[in-house]
């Protein structure tokens, strides 16, 4: 890798390196730390994502592409947004859990009918939850089988709904 | 309506083609493959109480019995996605595979990308591009919301699109086991040109208010730029193709006849299970090259859709 002044550029995508150990700029997460991420946090195998890269562009915005691409890439947008690193606790984006969120098998939780109308709105909701606090993924039943709704955050004996203002619907 | 009466020579039963013009349009979606099978969002829709009717031509398309299919679960989840079914045309007539390069001349606000990326099972990648930064946010808004990954947006004019971001020599790809893409010419471009947009008059019954033929002449000028440019970039052997919602030749059939000359290229026929017209060889005393009656019209009463124009290039060495 060559970052040059091996500072974070935030105009540009650079490929994450590998591992800690080949890390040039400070504070960039490394592809090995992000797929433990999902590992750790949500059981999603690291094998899920093998057939993409991942990028950073903006200061701790990191995105997946499927496929890989030399870096540094100086386009608009690169794949899809998939987490944010550079905070103590790393959130997944929404759309990221949703296509990939089928595969967690930790820190799940299934919300009924009239809870994932509450979430898909926006709205705070009180919840029993005995697991982590913490960014879960959350899920409903929907057509034969779990489907994720989303990342949600729970708090204090509540679920808190991050959905971005653009994707909230009344349904 | 007024400016429809010049097309009377070249549409037939015009009576009905100004009929269908004036009725309102029947809400079609696309299902989103990245993220359901047809089957799922189908039931997905049902669970809404929403009744879907299949579209022929395409597996993905239906049409639905709401008019705001955005406010359902299958939407929610990036299930289906809002599409005029002619709109569906073009991607499924350029057909991309998975692994290839595409790209997207003028893509915002993104139902046709996402429908490349779905085609091609999110692999490859599809370059997204458009000139207007604005609907930019719209297009990206689509493709995480349609959970796409094989997408990279550029913000340029398509005339002068550099393939410089994507040439770059191959570099260790650092631990990924994902293999580098980069490449010089596309496999395929989609030139899905700004244009009058007269066939889209029952979605937007306004869309002629501000009709002029000096608008028509201009945005042709962009149009033919677009299109040479996309046959440049795309390499011997790979498909170009053009479509417009609008019904003027000048901006469809005068379009391919200035870059069959311009550009090594030629028009190949193509089949797509709904009713169409070939494209005209004389309009307003012109005469075009006799092969762009490969090209295809749709019209709004011949299956009750908005109108559409699609052309299918292969590049020649």
């Amino acid at each position: 890798m060559t970052d040059g002044s091996a500072t974070n550029d935030g105009q540009r995508f650079d490929r994450l390196p590998a591992t800690p150990a080949d890390r040039e700029v400070e504070g960039r997460a490394s592809r090995r730390e992000v797929l433990d991420w999902w590992d750790e946090r949500f059981g999603v195998p690291p094998e899920t994502f093998e057939d993409f890269s991942l990028w950073e562009k903006g200061k701790g915005k990191i995105w997946l592409l499927r496929g890989d691409l030399a870096s540094p890439v100086d386009v608009e947008a690169l794949g899809m947004t998939f987490l944010r690193t550079r905070q103590k606790h790393w959130k997944p984006t929404m759309n990221a859990v949703q296509r990939f969120g089928a595969e967690a098998t930790r820190n799940v939780v299934e919300l009924t009918r009239e809870q994932a109308r509450r979430f898909a709105r926006g709205d705070d909701q009180e919840l029993d939850w005995d697991g982590d606090w913490g960014y879960l993924v959350v899920t409903h039943d929907l057509a034969g089988g779990e489907a994720p709704l989303g990342v949600g955050l729970y708090v204090h004996g509540e679920l808190r709904s991050p959905v971005p203002k653009g994707r909230q619907r009344d349904l | 309506m007024e400016p429809l009466e010049r097309y009377e020579p070249i549409v037939d039963d015009f009576d009905a083609f100004r009929a269908a013009c004036e009725r309102p349009l029947p809400t079609a979606v696309r299902v989103n493959t990245i993220e359901a099978t047809v089957e799922r969002a189908k039931r997905a829709l049902e669970a809404d109480g929403v009744e879907w009717t299949d579209r022929e031509w395409s597996d993905e398309v239906l049409s639905v019995d709401t008019d705001s299919p955005g406010s359902t679960w299958a939407s929610f989840h990036g299930w289906i996605h809002g599409q005029e079914e002619v709109s569906a045309i073009p991607a499924t007539v350029l057909a991309p595979e998975p692994g290839e390069r595409v790209w997207d001349a003028c893509a915002a606000p993104g139902s046709k990308t996402t429908q490349l990326a779905a085609l091609m099972d999110d692999e490859g990648l599809v370059v997204a591009n458009d000139n207007n930064l604005g609907r930019l946010s719209a297009l990206r808004f689509n493709t995480e919301r349609l959970g796409v990954t094989n997408t990279v947006v550029v913000n340029s004019d398509a005339r002068h699109f550099s393939l410089k971001p994507f040439d770059a020599d191959e570099r260790n790809a650092s631990g990924s086991e994902a293999r580098s893409q980069n490449f010089d010419a596309f496999d395929k471009a989609l030139v899905d040109v700004p244009c009058s947009c007269e066939g889209t008059i029952r979605k937007n019954p306004t869309v002629l208010d501000e009709w002029t033929m000096d608008h028509v002449r201009s945005v042709a000028g962009v149009q033919k730029g677009i299109l040479r440019r996309a046959v440049q970039a795309t390499r011997e052997g790979g498909t170009v193709v053009y479509s417009t919602c609008t019904f003027a030749p000048e901006e469809n059939e005068a379009v391919l006849d200035h870059v069959l000359d311009a550009e090594d290229c030629h028009l190949v026929e193509f089949d797509v299970d709904l009713d169409s017209r070939p494209g005209v060889t004389e309009w307003d005393g012109e005469r075009y090259d006799d092969s762009v009656r490969k090209a295809r019209r749709f019209y709004p009463h011949h299956n009750d859709t908005g109108g559409f124009f699609c052309a299918k290039l292969e590049v020649d060495a």
